[in-house]
């Protein structure tokens, strides 16, 4: 069934009709239309951020966080350029989202109209697809094939760009139907490949799983699936930074992260292993360290939904592509079937060696009492939040590998951190869009002083909303990472690493209206945390802690998985030239 | 490894489970792509290769079926096995394309191509150029009294023969339409 309505209108009914009750924006000239449409209706929640780039990493947040697309709608020109870093956030750590822009209308493209930007051109390499819509009775069907198209196969960013004539103008609008575009990914794995996969799994002296956001992205049945096939073998497993919590962190047979500042025992569990079950992870430059000597001995599978992720960077022998919850469900079916089988004796011989790797105990750190070690800041934050109904989203850095080294996380879609990109300024605004998803859950954006700064404006977004978002803020008054590499590649010569200038958060949290914290004291800590917490309300906590702490462990540029640095002894002329070019 | 089964379009099972991905070996592809005739989609495929840094030898599109709104570019390209596969399903992910098939692989296939080619020249040489140009099945579509224009049809390198015996003949200007490719029989 058809009706006859505006463009704008359309957006509006498209975006219900996909079930979306949240949009993240800013509006302007060529988007008017459809904000006049959003005022005249109460199903959709706008939320005004205040700055583009903060509606696409709040949309990021919402998404990573439901498993549901999120949605951001910004003007023409800067509007849209300013939505890019946010794209491509999203479309390297494969998060669904969908991206309105406005458009100056279609008979003055062309002619570098006021805010008029390429904006298909300039997002094309940064979105999953984008649309340019030229006329009104295609608009409907390009909104509903943006939602199936961003949500399908490997997920990942969309953007409509709507001219502001197509808005006005009246057409044709018809529901969502089940898509009959040629994009359909596979889902279900190939049994012969799914059968190799549970013959090596049988015969594993000594497998590993080695999993990343894949799974999370693939649905809660997924991490469901995961957990029953991990305790039913008995194997070991890691996750990536982006699969953290897909299985819990309190589970026997978990390793912890793996990979650049990963631990001990799980990368050493990669490099040693003789079966590698990769799922749902794209053996990114992170996690491989040296490629020529990355797990020499091993035998490895690969599940991904996307065909280019498989012998991209790492040859396998067992590749299937299929969707991870479809290929786990076969898994299990198939191993059931052949007897659950496994070499028990070797599993445990090998889960043995794992337990003495355990006891070099690599996240061990000297603590102080004079001043707050950024290791105990979080080993507190972990210790009084882990009850509460938690989430947590990082800015870029040290901050965010010490929050993923500390802070265990039992469930999927709980952890919220920019891990291709690599976006400092991400965590504020996706505490936004998790707060907004989860109004009363704890959202807890732990953050470095200088990736803050870069998206502070949306502080006032948090307090406009009422979102009690908490910006726990571990202030070095350095760039920490940056700090580091330079300690450790570029002989100690700090070039442009810290900030002589920044502004004192607890006034800064008065002035957006919010509460501000500061704690320099450990022994002030715990209290401080508490009050945190207890505060019905944002709060920006100023966390001043050790300035020259580094992060280990710590695998060197150009470095295998068993070359690890554990802490400071080691460091000494470790990368060579080689490794120093590599970032 | 399992034994060898290719599916057209596939990238997963490839001959390249036979030998070793990651050679060094560099060798050259045809590569036909069936995409959906939208806006900027041939934009999306250039993008992909100069954005991931692969290399465009010959590049040619246009429409072949109106009805489904269908278009075939044919690209040759370069690379190691490795980056052959990766090219291959990097095309495979752009969501306006339907087909991928790599003709070097699932092979024989017939390559031709169209050239024309400017020859200015008078007395030996013209006739020379005519000559020779008669040897390669050459047609002349435009003719002065002291020029020709030659058209040639064929795999590159019978054109790449061609335009390096014209060139002492007095070549000064070339246009080349890049490789059109089909499998053989059917």
């Amino acid at each position: 069934m058809t009706r006859e309505m505006t463009g704008a209108k359309m957006v509006v009914q498209a975006l219900k009709d996909q079930g979306v009750d949240t949009v993240f924006g800013y509006p302007g000239g060529a988007v008017l239309p459809i904000y006049d449409e959003i005022f005249l209706q109460n199903d959709i929640r706008h939320i005004l951020v205040r700055h583009e780039q903060g509606a696409v990493h709040a949309a990021e947040g919402y998404a990573r966080s439901t498993g549901k697309p999120g949605v951001a709608l910004v003007t023409s020109g800067p509007g849209a350029t300013n939505a890019v870093t946010g794209l491509t956030d999203a479309l390297l750590d494969s998060i669904p989202i969908v991206v309105l822009t406005g458009q100056v209308p279609t008979f003055m493209i062309g002619s570098d109209a006021f805010q008029e930007a390429d904006t298909v051109g300039i997002t094309r390499p940064c979105t999953k697809h984008n649309w340019l819509v030229k006329d009104t009775d295609s608009l409907a069907e390009t909104m509903h094939e943006a939602f199936h198209v961003a949500t399908s196969g490997r997920p990942g960013p969309v953007l409509i760009d709507i001219p502001k004539d197509v808005q006005f103008a009246s057409g044709e609008y018809s529901g969502p139907k089940p898509s009959t575009s040629h994009y359909q990914p596979v889902l279900k794995g190939d049994l012969e490949e799914i059968t190799e996969l549970v013959a090596a799994i049988e015969t594993a002296k000594k497998p590993v799983f080695y999993t990343g956001g894949g799974v999370i992205n693939s649905g809660p049945a997924a991490s469901q699936l995961l957990r029953e096939l991990v305790d039913a073998t008995g194997f070991p497993i890691t996750s990536t930074l982006m699969g953290l919590g897909s299985y819990p962190a309190s589970g026997k047979n978990w390793l912890g992260m793996l990979g650049m500042h990963g631990l001990y025992e799980a990368n050493l569990a990669m490099h040693d292993c003789d079966l590698m079950i990769n799922i749902g992870a794209r053996f990114d430059d992170r996690i491989t360290g040296r490629i020529d000597a990355f797990s020499p001995n091993s035998k490895k599978a690969h599940i991904d939904i996307d065909p280019s992720s498989i012998n991209k960077v790492i040859r396998v022998d067992i590749p299937i592509v299929g969707d991870v919850a479809h290929v786990l469900e076969d898994i299990l079916k198939v191993w059931k079937a052949r007897g659950r089988k496994t070499d028990a004796a070797a599993v445990a011989k090998w889960q043995e060696q794992i337990s003495d790797w355990r006891k070099v105990n690599c996240l061990a750190y000297t603590n102080s009492e004079k001043t707050i070690k950024p290791q105990y800041a979080l080993q507190r934050l972990e210790e009084l939040t882990k009850n509460h109904d938690r989430y947590i989203t990082t800015e870029v850095g040290q901050h965010q590998m010490w929050a993923a080294q500390y802070l265990g996380f039992e469930d999927p879609n709980r952890w919220m951190t920019s891990g291709g990109l690599g976006t400092m300024g991400y965590g504020t605004p996706a505490s936004i869009g998790v707060q907004m998803a989860h109004p009363d859950a704890l959202v807890i954006n732990v953050a470095g002083e200088a990736s803050w700064l870069m998206n502070m404006q949306e502080m006032g977004t948090a307090v406009q909303y009422r979102l009690p978002v908490k910006q726990f803020i571990l202030n070095n008054e350095r760039l920490g990472m940056v700090r580091q590499w330079q300690e450790l590649l570029h002989g100690e010569r700090y070039s442009h690493s810290w900030s002589e200038a920044l502004p004192d958060f607890v006034k800064l949290a008065e002035a957006f209206g919010a509460k501000g914290i500061l704690c320099s004291d450990p022994a002030d800590l715990d209290d401080a945390i508490m009050e945190m917490i207890n505060y019905d309300g944002p709060v920006i906590f100023d966390c001043l802690v050790e300035k020259h702490e580094n992060c280990f462990p710590m695998i060197p540029s150009g470095k295998a998985h068993n070359e690890m640095l554990l802490g400071e002894a080691e460091t000494q002329g470790v990368i060579d030239s080689k490794g120093s070019v590599l970032v | 490894m399992s034994a060898l089964h290719i599916k057209k379009g596939s990238t997963r099972h490839s001959a390249y489970n036979l030998r070793p991905t990651f050679s060094d070996v560099q060798e050259r592809h045809t590569i036909a792509v069936l995409v959906e005739n939208e806006p900027g989609v041939l934009a999306r495929v250039i993008g992909l290769f100069s954005g991931r840094g692969y290399n465009i030898e010959s590049l040619t599109v246009a429409e072949v079926d109106h009805t489904g709104h269908l278009s075939r570019i044919t690209i040759v390209t370069t690379g190691t096995p490795q980056v052959i596969e990766q090219i291959k399903a990097q095309l495979g992910r752009i969501v306006p394309v339907h087909e991928v098939h790599d003709l070097t692989v699932e092979g024989p296939s017939v390559e031709r191509e169209l050239a024309i080619i400017k020859v200015v020249g008078e007395g030996d040489k013209r006739v020379e150029a005519l000559r020779l140009a008669d040897i390669f099945r050459a047609n002349v579509v435009d003719s002065t009294l002291n020029s020709f224009i030659f058209e040639i049809t064929g795999a590159p390198d019978k054109i790449d023969a061609f335009a390096d015996l014209m060139r002492p003949l007095g070549l000064i200007e070339i246009a080349r339409t890049g490789v059109a490719a089909l499998l053989r029989g059917d």
